[in-house]
């Protein structure tokens, strides 16, 4: 029995299905992200675990409740909206508190918990100052406090990093997950950023269109997305269609080019099918070369420098594709227009749904 | 600029000669005497009532038109209502003076309708009863006619201004509805709220033409006394109105400055 | 939950029919006064009486005309100097503030005496002349016609305009009469209306300065008639709401465009 269970959750607002046939489980102190593009149904699933909306049909349970019917103010979850919403009249220990005071914890235990808190987002300086007067990063470090200091069962974070600067985004990320772990919070993470929810979270739950595209470690979804959806928002990626020639022995041809890939089971021969490769499994290095990887000639179209990587665009037949390769000092950088000899080994090549 | 020589002639002018001349005597040297004619019974009593109308149509208009407010914009009300009755707040805010005065004596008149029906309805003589629309009664009842939709005007932004997430981050922290409004939504909406009464009061206190239609200046308001010191009706003391009018700058003042002050105070929480 | 919302939504439509009867009931109680002119039966009677009373079209038509006044004047004084204060002065706004929110804090029948204590006696002897109720009106309009204008300048980005025009070799009077002022009709015009509003139904000012207008003919028949200043209530009222409606159409401003202290 997991720690909070969704069961065959569906969400049906007006004129469309907002969610639907969710199901999900989730272990107590576990970092889960829901990933997908707007409007992929995340935040609304995360409302319901809130409270804020229900469920058309299906279960949520926590604990070994069933909570489905359980207004909000019963669940003892925590939330972090994308807004930070403090409330605008009260200083920043007065937010933190706020749960406190509305399950009348005594002053003194009130007092000590959120100077604790302060503490944990190193606020202590700015207790006193109201919303308006810290800065966004600050602001949202306090509803963090503010949802943590009830020792809720789940915390919730909607897109909490948005609203916020590049740089403040990537401290806070790091703080939030130091948190967590401190703490040992089960968390529901919603965001649209992938490298957010790949350096943040236990599981990914990859969302599109009302629906899971697939749940795992970042390590499983970023190389082996088992949906065109689930390869192509997480990464670049190069998606070809191919023709299936041996399916056991994993052929298929490419724009009359031969590739080799892992044996192919959701295929038969001569059937159409979609193959991806992440530009970073590319190499246009000769010592990289292995027996039996692929290699293929093409032609360099353009080259972008983008800091730490080294992108270089070729065609190959009527494709274009991406390599992306580590900048390194002694690296042989390409030439625009000159033939070049790429290759990468056979299980980079992924054959999707 | 020509502007500011308008400005100048037309609005700061005659407000400095009136302060000037409060102090002044016939002669034009200072005197305290105007102030000191302040304290005339019947100017006292003019003050007293003019304060108790605007106090009475600002506090009984804002909660009325608050509640509608709330209704139309927190309540669940179809979205069509909202928009049709901050229209009509538009037009009736607008509405005051002759025609207003005229609407109240054909409802609550000694013929009006309301009056009649519920004479001949449920037998009850509103009159006999001692009810009078020309009296502070009636004219408090005329007065947030004009009250009410100022307020839905003014406060409708502030409740729009409520954020969806405060509430729902208070629910999540455990409050109930009633706690949310006792600890959240009404300490942000009470400056507004009170902002919005204060320029309500202002807004009664200087009213005239509206008292004056509706009782043919027989109540003693302060509007209505200056208005005599004009038409030359009772007691011409040139220095009295002096005095009378800038009693009402420094209680206009006092209110828009307390409104201004208010206001800022939620849109510094609210940017 | 879901309860709780339906019975917050009866309480809404409580307090909103309540308001509603609030302000139909007066509205209705007058329209059905002006129809019962004739004994026993509706009638046209008291509108044909006000429409034949020669008055009515004497004063009606003085109160636009002032109202006209008052307007042109009002363009031609604030809509240069608010587009001044944008270009070059914003420093000036807070007096500009200042201005605009003193005739809130002089309630008209205050102005009235203080305009006629300066102006009965030389060297200006303007309270015979409507010159000085155009001035006070003008007085009573300048915090909407102010704002309606300032609003407008707000909402186009008047210095490229200006900057652009002027790259053109365009000169001052050009660029405000051929490109400030047409992309300010809307602000202008909405404003425009609100003074018609203020001018055509105000009593104070022209009571107490003793000119024909509008108002006072109202409140003059009120004493002599019983139906007929109920129908005048109605056209008044009509008039009121034609000039909102238009006001509306023109912008979507709605808050803060109320008259105030000044009608009452």
């Amino acid at each position: 029995m997991a720690f909070l269970e969704l069961n065959d959750v569906r969400k049906v607002f007006a004129l469309q299905t907002a969610v639907d046939n969710f199901n999900l489980h989730v272990e107590q102190g576990e970092f889960i992200s829901f990933l997908g593009p707007s409007g992929c149904g995340k935040t609304t699933t995360l409302r319901m675990i809130a409270g804020f909306e229900h469920p058309t049909t299906g279960q949520i349970r926590l604990g070994n409740n069933d909570v489905t019917a359980r207004p909000p103010n019963q669940r003892n979850m925590g939330m972090v909206f994308q807004s930070y919403a403090l409330f605008p009249h009260m200083s920043v220990a007065d937010n933190i508190a706020f749960g406190l005071t509305i399950a009348r914890t005594p002053a003194r235990e009130t007092k000590k918990r959120v100077g604790e808190m302060l503490a944990l987002i190193k606020l202590e300086a700015l207790a006193d100052r109201y919303p308006y007067q810290i800065s966004g990063g600050q602001q949202q470090r306090v509803a963090l406090a503010r949802a943590i200091v009830i020792r809720p069962q789940v915390l919730l974070l909607d897109e909490p990093l948005s609203a916020l600067d590049a740089k403040i985004r990537d401290s806070l990320r790091v703080e939030i997950r130091a948190i967590q772990r401190q703490l040992g919070i089960t968390t529901i993470y919603v965001t649209h950023d992938q490298e957010e929810a790949f350096s943040l979270s236990d599981r990914i739950v990859v969302m599109n269109a009302g629906r899971i595209e697939q749940v795992g470690t970042p390590f499983e979804i970023y190389n082996f997305p088992r949906t065109a959806f689930a390869a192509s928002f997480v990464g670049t990626l190069n998606v070809f269609p191919a023709t299936v020639v041996d399916a056991a022995a994993g052929r298929i041809m490419v724009d009359n080019i031969a590739l080799t890939t892992e044996a192919i089971t959701t295929a038969g021969v001569g059937q159409q099918i979609n193959v991806a490769l992440r530009p970073e499994m590319i190499s246009l290095n000769e010592s990289e070369r292995h027996d039996g990887d692929n290699q293929l000639t093409c032609v360099v179209e353009n080259i972008t420098f983008r800091g730490s990587i080294v992108r270089v665009q070729v065609r190959l037949g009527n494709q274009s594709l991406l390599v992306d390769e580590f900048n390194r000092p002694d690296l042989n950088v390409p030439q625009t227009g000159h033939q070049i000899v790429l290759s990468f080994p056979r299980n980079a090549c992924l054959v999707l749904g | 600029m020509p502007f500011l020589i308008f400005a100048f002639a037309f609005l700061i002018l005659p407000t400095l000669n009136i302060i000037i001349g409060s102090f002044q005597d016939a002669t034009g040297a200072f005197t305290l005497e105007n102030i000191s004619q302040l304290s005339q019974p019947i100017v006292l009593s003019a003050y007293l009532t003019s304060i108790e109308l605007s106090l009475v149509t600002a506090v009984a208009g804002g909660l009325f038109g608050f509640l509608i407010a709330y209704a139309i914009v927190l309540g669940g009300l179809p979205r069509w209502l909202q928009s049709a009755v901050i229209t009509f707040s538009g037009v009736a805010s607008n509405f005051a003076g002759v025609p207003l005065a005229f609407a109240f004596i054909s409802t609550l008149g000694r013929l009006g309708l309301v009056s009649v029906l519920l004479k001949s309805v449920f037998g009850i003589d509103i009159y006999q009863a001692g009810f009078s629309l020309y009296n502070f009664l009636g004219l408090s009842l005329t007065y947030i006619y004009f009250q009410i939709p100022l307020m839905i005007l003014i406060i409708t932004p502030a409740l729009e201004g409520l954020r969806s997430e405060w509430r729902e981050a208070a629910e999540n922290l455990g409050a109930t509805p009633l706690v949310y409004w006792q600890r959240v939504a009404l300490p942000i909406l009470l400056p507004n709220l009170l902002a919005t009464m204060v320029l309500l009061f202002g807004n009664a206190f200087g009213a005239y033409a509206t008292a004056y239609a509706l009782t043919g200046g027989t109540i003693n308001l302060v509007t209505i006394l200056i208005g005599n010191q004009i038409t030359g009706d009772v007691l011409n003391n040139p220095g009295l109105g002096n005095s009378l009018s800038l009693g009402m700058i420094v209680i206009m003042a006092l209110s828009i400055g307390g409104y201004t002050l208010l206001g800022q105070r939620t849109s510094r929480w609210i940017k | 939950m879901l309860k709780k919302r339906a019975s917050g939504s009866a309480w809404s439509w409580l307090w909103f029919a309540l308001g509603a009867a609030y302000f139909i009931i007066p509205l209705y109680a007058t329209v059905d006064f002006s129809l019962r002119a004739k004994r026993g039966e509706l009638s046209l009677l008291a509108y044909a009486n006000v429409l034949k009373d020669p008055r009515f079209g004497e004063t009606f038509l003085f109160s636009a005309e002032m109202s006209l006044l008052t307007i042109v004047t009002g363009i031609i004084l604030i809509v240069p100097t608010a587009y001044w204060i944008h270009i070059r002065l914003p420093k000036l706004r807070p007096v500009m503030e200042f201005i605009t929110l003193l005739p809130f804090v002089v309630p008209a029948v205050v102005l009235v005496f203080g305009l006629i204590r300066i102006y009965s006696h030389p060297p200006f002897m303007l309270v015979s002349s409507p010159a000085l109720l155009v001035a006070a009106y003008l007085v009573l309009a300048l915090p909407y016609l102010y704002r309606s204008v300032d609003t407008g300048l707000r909402s186009i980005d008047i210095r490229s305009l200006t900057e652009a025009a002027q790259s053109l070799g365009a000169t001052w009077p050009t660029i405000i009469i051929r490109v400030i002022l047409p992309n300010l009709r809307a602000s202008i015009l909405s404003g425009a209306f609100v003074t018609f509003a203020i001018v055509m139904g105000e009593f104070t000012m022209a009571s107490l300065l003793v000119w024909p207008a509008f108002g006072p003919y109202m409140d003059l028949l009120s004493s002599s008639k019983i139906y007929e200043p109920s129908a005048l209530a109605v056209i008044s009222f009509a008039l009121t709401w034609g000039t909102t409606a238009a006001i509306q159409l023109l912008s979507r401003r709605i808050p803060g465009q109320a008259p105030m202290a000044g009608l009452k």
